[in-house]
Order: structure tokens, then C-alpha cells, then sequence
């Protein structure tokens, strides 16, 4: 894993979490918005929290689809769900909010299950996805003279 | 009744979602590394050929199908069960997919880790 690759994963979790709740900002100060007038969903891009909101959230789209391209998907899910414990940082010392004693026990089950898996490899290589018997047959083959 | 059709949007979110990851992780490895690609031939080069491949469209498909899933799920049962437990749930069935269709080596740690993230999601909406 190069510096730039962990740029990608932060990518992916920063423009996830502040794009939905910019978004989520954004369609609250504009108020419930009726079926009857359509148009109102698309003058919604309008707002700024809304276009900013859905600009980091195509920012998330393509980082995370970069990420794919050379990480496993049980590596990028684990590794980029510190969003959440990013939202609930922000809701404690930003937006002033009471964080519970269970949300602070949630906050340290995904910060230990990220610590957990950026350990590891990011990628499977082939070798590593072949049963361990097909493994040792391809390894002894290989050392035959 | 409520309760039933509430669970019911939770599997189709959980399934669509998992397999329109699986579907995305399973487009970019056949793209290859999006980095090197763009070096070598261009940015349109790489654009082009993620938006050729099947995979990445029934992938992009799949994921719709999650989000309205989601959107008729909020209007049956409450935000507090629909959203952490299909996102809870998808951890766990991503390892599991990803173990079966793309013969990802989910060893002890991934698996510590996705049960370890679901668990924390289903804490912070508690």
C-alpha cells in the first residue's frame, strides 16, 4: 500500500460522509417537498449544501471505484466505514449533539474492526484464493527439476 | 404487518446492494489498476472502458435497485431499523459474496473485522 493509495481510501470515506450531510442539510433547509410539484426536486440542485453535497458525493463514486480497482472488497468496506465514526465526531464537537455511552462502544467495534483488517493485505493474489491442496500441488510442480 | 413488509425492504436492500458490490469490485479488477491506466493511456481510456463493461452497468443497476429498496423501506418501517440493519447485515453477506463469487481470502481477520463494523454500525443508531 503506497501514501497515495490510503489518499484513495480517505477519499472514500471523507466525501461519503460530509457529501450526506450536506445533502441531508441541504433538503432540510429547503422542507418537505410535495409530489405535486416535481420540479422542486430538481430546483433542489440549486441549494448549495445540495450541489456541494452531490459533487463529494460522485468524488465518493470515483474513489471508491479506483480503490476496487487494486483492493479487495472485504478490504475497501471495512477500511473506509471510519465515516461513521467520523459523523459521530462531528456531531459531538461540531453540531454539540449528546453522544450516548453505546455510540462511543460503536465508535470503538468499527475503529478496532478497521484496525483490524488495514493490517492485513489489501489484495488476493491468485495464489492466495487456490484451495491449499491445489496450492501445494502448483508449488511442488514448480520446484521439479 | 408493518413489521414484515419493514424486514422484507431490509432483504431487498441487502441483497441488491451486495450484489451490485460484488458486481462494481468484480468491473474493476477486469478494468485493472484505474492509477496505472490513466498513466499509461489517458483518462477517456479508462472512462470508456468502465463504462463498457456489463458488469459495471448490472453492478450500477443493482445499486439503484438499492436505493429505491431503501426509499420504499423508509416509508413502511422506521429510519432506526432500516438503515443500520441493512447496513449492519450488508457487511456480513459483502465477506461472504466476496468469499463465494470473487474468491476473495477472507481469513480471520476480515472476518473480525466485518462483524466487528456491523456491530458497531447497530451500536451508533441505538
Amino acid at each position: 500500500m503506497t501514501f497515495r493509495k490510503y489518499l484513495v481510501l480517505a477519499g472514500v470515506t471523507l466525501c461519503a460522509s460530509i457529501g450526506d450531510s450536506l445533502l441531508s442539510r441541504g433538503m432540510k433547509q429547503l422542507g418537505s417537498i410535495s409530489l405535486h410539484h416535481p420540479s422542486d426536486l430538481i430546483l433542489a440542485v440549486l441549494n448549495p449544501s445540495v450541489a456541494v453535497g452531490i459533487l463529494l458525493l460522485l468524488g465518493f463514486f470515483a474513489s471508491y471505484m479506483t480503490a476496487l480497482s487494486w483492493a479487495d472488497l472485504t478490504y475497501v468496506l471495512p477500511a473506509t466505514s471510519l465515516g461513521y465514526v467520523l459523523l459521530t465526531l462531528i456531531a459531538k464537537f461540531y453540531l454539540q449533539e449528546a453522544v450516548t455511552t453505546s455510540r462511543w462502544i460503536g465508535v470503538l467495534l468499527i475503529s478496532a474492526g478497521v484496525g483490524f483488517v488495514t493490517r492485513g493485505p489489501a489484495l488476493t493474489r491468485q495464489s492466495d484464493a487456490l484451495p491449499d491442496d491445489v496450492k501445494y500441488e502448483t508449488a511442488s510442480a514448480g520446484n521439479r527439476p | 404487518m408493518k413489521q414484515a413488509y419493514a424486514w422484507g425492504a431490509i432483504a431487498a436492500i441487502v441483497l441488491s446492494s451486495t450484489t451490485g458490490d460484488v458486481l462494481l469490485s468484480r468491473a474493476m479488477k477486469q478494468v485493472g489498476d484505474v492509477g496505472a491506466l490513466w498513466r499509461q493511456s489517458g483518462l477517456w481510456t479508462v472512462v470508456a472502458r468502465i463504462l463498457r463493461n456489463p458488469n459495471f452497468l448490472l453492478g450500477v443497476l443493482a445499486m439503484t435497485t438499492a436505493f429505491y429498496s431503501l426509499l420504499f423501506g423508509l416509508s413502511w418501517g422506521d429510519v432506526s431499523l432500516i438503515a443500520p440493519a441493512s447496513a449492519s447485515l450488508t457487511f456480513v453477506t459483502n465477506a461472504v459474496a466476496a468469499k463465494i463469487f470473487l474468491h476473495e481470502r477472507v481469513d480471520r481477520r476480515r472476518w473480525m473485522a466485518a462483524l466487528l463494523v456491523a456491530g458497531g454500525v447497530v451500536l451508533l443508531a441505538a
